[in-house]
């Protein structure tokens, strides 16, 4: 199939580019690496009428570390991220999750920002970025504004963000020196979007020890004080269960079993290295 | 323009058969010069979207053109005259279905064309086909091939009175008593096993531009096809043209697999639509119209029982065997060459007292079935093989060993198995020796006792199968489909400077048929291969042949090709010899040229005199000159049997049902290897494509018959990281019956991959109490099946006395 007519156009600055798509009346999109809207425009389940291209805005691929604060703009592509072009304050964790989605094709011109947007569950940033406990930045008519990460995802493929404003960046603190992460997802291919999703965050120099289960079928699930998955060499099943089923995950169903790997892995990982997922 | 460089003298060894001769086709492929259906740019070409049924089953009660559009929309009510697509079997109870071009009266499966649209754009005419409006009332969907054929079942040719296209029974060596054999067999083993509906899946997709050649009266159609022969009468019956006024010319095509060897009712439109526009037409297939409406195949089911003696050998088969054939019978294979051959091929390479076949070919509310690389073969394979496994558990004793006691043996040779199916030649029970010691089976054994440090199982593998190819005239008029392979065709011909041209009516879709051809060619007439150009193709230009499928390329058009080359050979000796003033007899023919006492004359001497400079020809010489147009048909045509071992090394993850390929190794004997490069990437592609069907590939259907994998998100391939670097090795034991000692091999590398991998699967899950009996072998299968055992011992345990 091929996508319905629509208007194009690529802003240089945000406010050229939210003066371009207020007048659509919420019938026109922003779009960057188009690795998801493409397809679904191809599909035609999505139809806008206007596609405004973030992609010519200089600024929203700027980047910066100011004092334990790290900020990312939202167009960075996930193979930036992977090559280390930008420094993201995440001890690797932000270089190993982009080596892992897709493939390389789709890593050259799918962007971060892109994909939380996008907000599908199953998808890597989403997921660590409720990990990292980021905040969303975002630029309306109306200004700028700043989501809170538990506020970013209503549902499946849904955010907080209206038609008209624009995701510029993610913001988040610095993992400490000393801190370990792990991340652990399952999937049939490597390439394919998770069936499970694991991340932990153990930062004991800034008090944090988070985790989250991610590609369930709705937001990413944060636990919040995950010290429990981690305090002993063998925590009891129970424990696992108990935050599976405060994430709506069915018990006895495959989805849970997948689920329960993942997450027994991601916390075994970060028990018995220094880092990195298995 | 591309300036092809001629190397001369490439020498005898390095281009001749057996040499690995670097594939003439990569200059262009390589480049990214190939030259696809879609690249095609025509004047005043438009382009058409099909309106498809959203439904699997139902009556169409009306189709509203949107106002405006009147004349850009197209239904089978404006199109007179033209015929459905019929392709019937001459086997008996055979029912006929008629598959309409355009729905019109029912649509029978999801994806089934109703109307045709066009405009300048395929966008725009996608935008028109969004606005037809089609009123349906909706029927019950036939969506599993078991539950169709209960009584209740809704009917998907209502005149019929069933959903059964085709029953068959075989029951081989009758005198022996099966009763006895039942009750008295000191092993049973019964097995009920599914196979997956899956898409083929070539990287180009179907796809075709009409026009009508108006000076010619012709409709010649570029379409992205394997058997353009068969095309052109097919597309000619169902327009009412004589074949002449078809000329149908398939480009490159990038990947056929049997899907490129189907006559689409999408074809048949563009052709009728070019006709009355007398403009040039095109469609180009999407990979969702692909996935969902057309290309579908392989979905088996077997209820499978195996009686062997204490030792573990075979004393009979017995098996149902039901293929889901979907909605309509397609041209030219039928709906039940599929059903049909599990009848006669489950026997697998192995000998046995008695067998019992019963098979049915289903209609159901999905696409047609399509034959795939190893048609039937793929899901024979799994059965014969899981049922060799389970033997060898009883018996004790190791699947390679039960696998020997039962192999035909080499001594044998050549053999008539019990469905008189002719094995030509080779030693089976060689090929599992060399494939046990390269996987070397102990030290499997040995690392799986000892456990992995990852909690992972391992697991061991085997197959072995022979496989059919090149199977001809007294094959297929048993089965009785519009389409009969016969002498197969070849015309070469010697231009005045010396370039071999050859033309052939099979063709070449990764078969590499441009350089194999070539080499066949150097081997009898020492001409460099740069100097042969291979034209395939067009109908326009080749002789009529049924196309390349049933791996029977380079046995049939190698064969012809090289009876061609003989006979040039010696028109050219003739010529030379009175060239050089000697007695024929006294001349021989070398490194492409008349040697005679004391001098010689070049292939491109003789060409030359033969074209530009005649006076120098002797008054006998043969008139019909340089061209050859010749056709082979082997000594006997029940086909050559290449057969292979596979053997593999498996990790499984009992947590994540996740299945890793550690080691696979196949050996495989396909007779004289024309070209051992291209016979590898033959296995390599077919064995990644067995693997697709083994662990990764299907198409599911929602009860009221949805496909539910209309994208590759959804449709699972193995990519590069699935498909391990697979260890071949070749046996080379000739053919007794065509040219070269060939044998055709193309579809062998998918038979055996499924097999292989479900028997390591459940020796890896073996000691867990659980077994997967159905493809593919997914983790979800995998994790539920280990879930339900844990409780069920648990509930064992509660009801344990204390």
């Amino acid at each position: 199939m091929k996508a319905a007519t629509y208007d194009y156009a690529k802003p240089l600055t945000c406010d050229e580019a939210i003066a371009l798509i207020v007048p659509t009346g919420g019938m026109g999109k922003f779009v960057s690496g188009s690795q998801s809207l493409g397809p679904m425009m191809n599909l035609r389940l999505a139809q806008p009428e206007m596609l405004v291209d973030l992609r010519g805005i200089a600024a929203l691929r700027a980047c910066r570390i100011e004092g334990e604060t790290v900020t990312l703009g939202a167009c960075l592509t996930h193979a930036q991220i992977e090559d280390g072009k930008v420094e993201t304050g995440t001890r690797g964790l932000m270089e190993y999750v982009a080596r892992g989605i897709a493939y390389r094709a789709v890593r050259n011109r799918g962007t971060l920002g892109g994909s939380l947007a996008h907000a599908d569950p199953a998808a890597d940033w989403i997921n660590t970025m409720c990990a990292l406990d980021a905040q969303f930045l975002v630029a309306g008519p109306g200004g700028a504004r700043v989501i809170d990460g538990g506020d970013w995802m209503a549902g499946a493929f849904t955010t907080a963000l209206e038609a008209d404003e624009i995701l510029t960046g993610v913001r988040f603190a610095r993992l400490s020196p000393t801190a370990r992460w792990s991340y652990y997802k399952f999937n049939r291919k490597p390439g394919e979007f998770a069936e499970a999703i694991a991340v932990f965050i153990d930062d004991a120099a800034r008090g944090v020890c988070r985790a989250v289960i991610g590609a369930i079928d709705a937001p990413p699930f944060a636990i919040d004080d995950a010290r429990d998955l981690l305090r002993d060499a063998n925590p009891q099943t129970s424990c696992f269960d108990a935050h599976l089923e405060a994430a709506g995950i069915e018990a006895g169903s495959y989805e849970h079993e997948v689920h329960r790997v993942a997450l027994v892995r991601a916390a075994a990982a970060i028990r018995n290295q220094d880092g990195k997922a298995p | 323009m591309i300036k092809r460089l001629h190397r001369q003298g490439g020498g005898d060894s390095a281009q001749g058969i057996g040499a690995s001769l670097t594939r003439k086709e990569d200059e262009r492929f390589m480049h990214g010069r190939g030259e696809y259906v879609p690249n095609i740019r025509m004047v005043g070409m438009v382009d058409v979207a099909f309106v498809r049924s959203p439904i699997a089953h139902g009556h169409i009660v009306g189709i509203e053109k949107p106002e405006g559009f009147e004349h850009a929309i197209y239904t089978l009510g404006d199109m007179e005259g033209v015929k459905p697509v019929v392709a019937n079997s001459g086997l008996p109870g055979f029912k006929s279905s008629e598959q309409p071009v355009l729905a019109s009266g029912k649509v029978r499966q999801v994806g089934e064309i109703i109307a045709m649209c066009v405009a300048a754009t395929r966008a725009q005419a996608e935008d028109i086909a969004a606005q037809v409006f089609v009123d349906f009332e909706e029927l019950p969907a036939v969506v599993d091939m078991i539950d169709a054929r209960r009584d209740d079942s809704a009917l998907v040719h209502e005149h019929w009175g069933d959903n059964v296209f085709l029953e068959t029974f075989v029951d081989a060596n009758p005198d022996v008593d099966l009763d006895a054999i039942r009750r008295d067999a000191p092993i049973r083993v019964h097995r009920k096993l599914r196979t997956a509906r899956q898409s083929m899946a070539p990287m180009e997709g179907r796809g075709c531009v009409a026009h009508w050649d108006r000076r010619l009266s012709q409709l010649i159609l570029h379409t992205s096809a394997q058997m353009p022969h068969i095309t052109r009468t097919g597309l000619a019956q169902c327009l009412g043209l004589d074949e002449g006024q078809v000329r149908v010319i398939a480009p490159d095509v990038g990947g056929g697999f049997g899907y490129k060897g189907i006559l689409l009712p999408e074809e048949v439109c563009c052709g009728w639509l070019a006709m009355q526009l007398e403009k040039p037409v095109r469609w180009i297939e999407d990979r969702r119209e692909q996935l969902t409406a057309n290309a579908n195949c392989r979905e088996h089911d077997y209820d499978i029982t195996g009686y062997a003696d204490r030792d573990g050998r075979l004393l009979a088969v017995e098996c149902e065997a039901h293929v889901d054939s979907g909605a309509y019978s397609s041209y030219p294979f039928s709906a039940c060459l599929e059903a049909a051959q599990i009848g006669s091929i489950l026997p697998g390479p192995y000998k046995m007292e008695r067998f019992r076949c019963r098979t049915w070919s289903v209609a159901t509310n999905k696409p047609p079935i399509l034959p795939y690389r190893g048609v039937a073969r793929t899901g024979v394979c799994y059965a014969i093989e899981t049922v060799m496994d389970a033997i060898a558990l009883e018996a004790g004793i190791e699947p390679y060993e039960v696998r020997l006691r039962n192999l035909v043996e080499p001594h044998e040779m050549p053999y008539d198995n019990i469905t008189r199916k002719h094995f030509d030649s080779g030693d089976y029970p060689e090929a599992v020796r060399r494939a046990m010691a390269a996987i070397d089976l102990s030290a499997v054994r040995a690392r799986q006792r000892r456990g992995e440090p990852d909690g992972r199982r391992i697991g061991f593998g085997m197959s072995v199968f022979c496989e059919q190819g090149a199977h001809g005239t007294s094959v297929y008029h048993g089965w009785g489909i519009p389409m009969v392979p016969g002498y197969e065709p070849a015309v070469i011909r010697l231009t005045p400077d010396g370039v071999l041209e050859v033309r052939v009516g099979v063709h070449s879709h990764g078969q590499s048929m441009e350089t194999t051809l070539a080499q066949i060619a150097h081997e009898v007439l020492g001409i460099d291969t740069d100097r042969v150009r291979i034209v395939l193709g067009d109908t326009g230009v080749t002789p009529y042949s049924t196309g390349t499928w049933g791996s029977r390329s380079i046995v049939m058009a190698g064969g012809a090709v090289g009876r061609a080359s003989k006979e040039l050979k010696e028109r050219l000796l003739k010529i030379g010899a009175h060239l050089l003033g000697e007695p024929s007899s006294e001349v021989r023919w070398e490194n492409g040229a008349v040697v005679g006492r004391q001098a010689s004359r070049s292939l491109r001497e003789i060409a030359r005199t033969w074209y530009l400079a005649p006076q120098l020809l002797p008054s006998d010489v043969d008139p019909r000159g340089l061209e050859v147009s010749t056709s082979y048909q082997a000594k006997r045509d029940s086909g050559t049997f290449s057969y292979a071992c596979h053997a593999v090394v498996v990790a499984v993850d009992p947590a994540l049902g996740q299945t890793e390929i550690l080691d696979y190794v196949i050996v495989e004997d396909g007779g004289v290897l024309i070209n051992p490069m291209v016979v590898d990437g033959q296995v390599y592609g077919g064995a990644a494509q067995g693997i697709g069907t083994a662990l990764y590939e299907a198409m599911p259907y929602s009860d009221d018959g949805q496909p539910l994998a209309s994208t590759l998100a959804d449709y699972i391939l193995p990519g590069a990281t699935e498909v391990p670097a697979i260890r071949i090795e070749h046996m080379e034991t000739p053919a007794p019956y065509t040219e070269f000692g060939q044998k055709g091999i193309g579809e062998s590398g998918a038979i055996g991959p499924p097999a292989a991998l479900a028997n390591a699967v459940n020796d890896a899950l073996r000691g867990l109490g659980v077994r997967i009996d159905q493809l593919p072998v997914t983790p979800r299968l995998v994790v539920e099946a280990l879930a339900k055992e844990r409780e069920r011992q648990a509930r064992a345990m509660k009801g344990m006395p204390a």
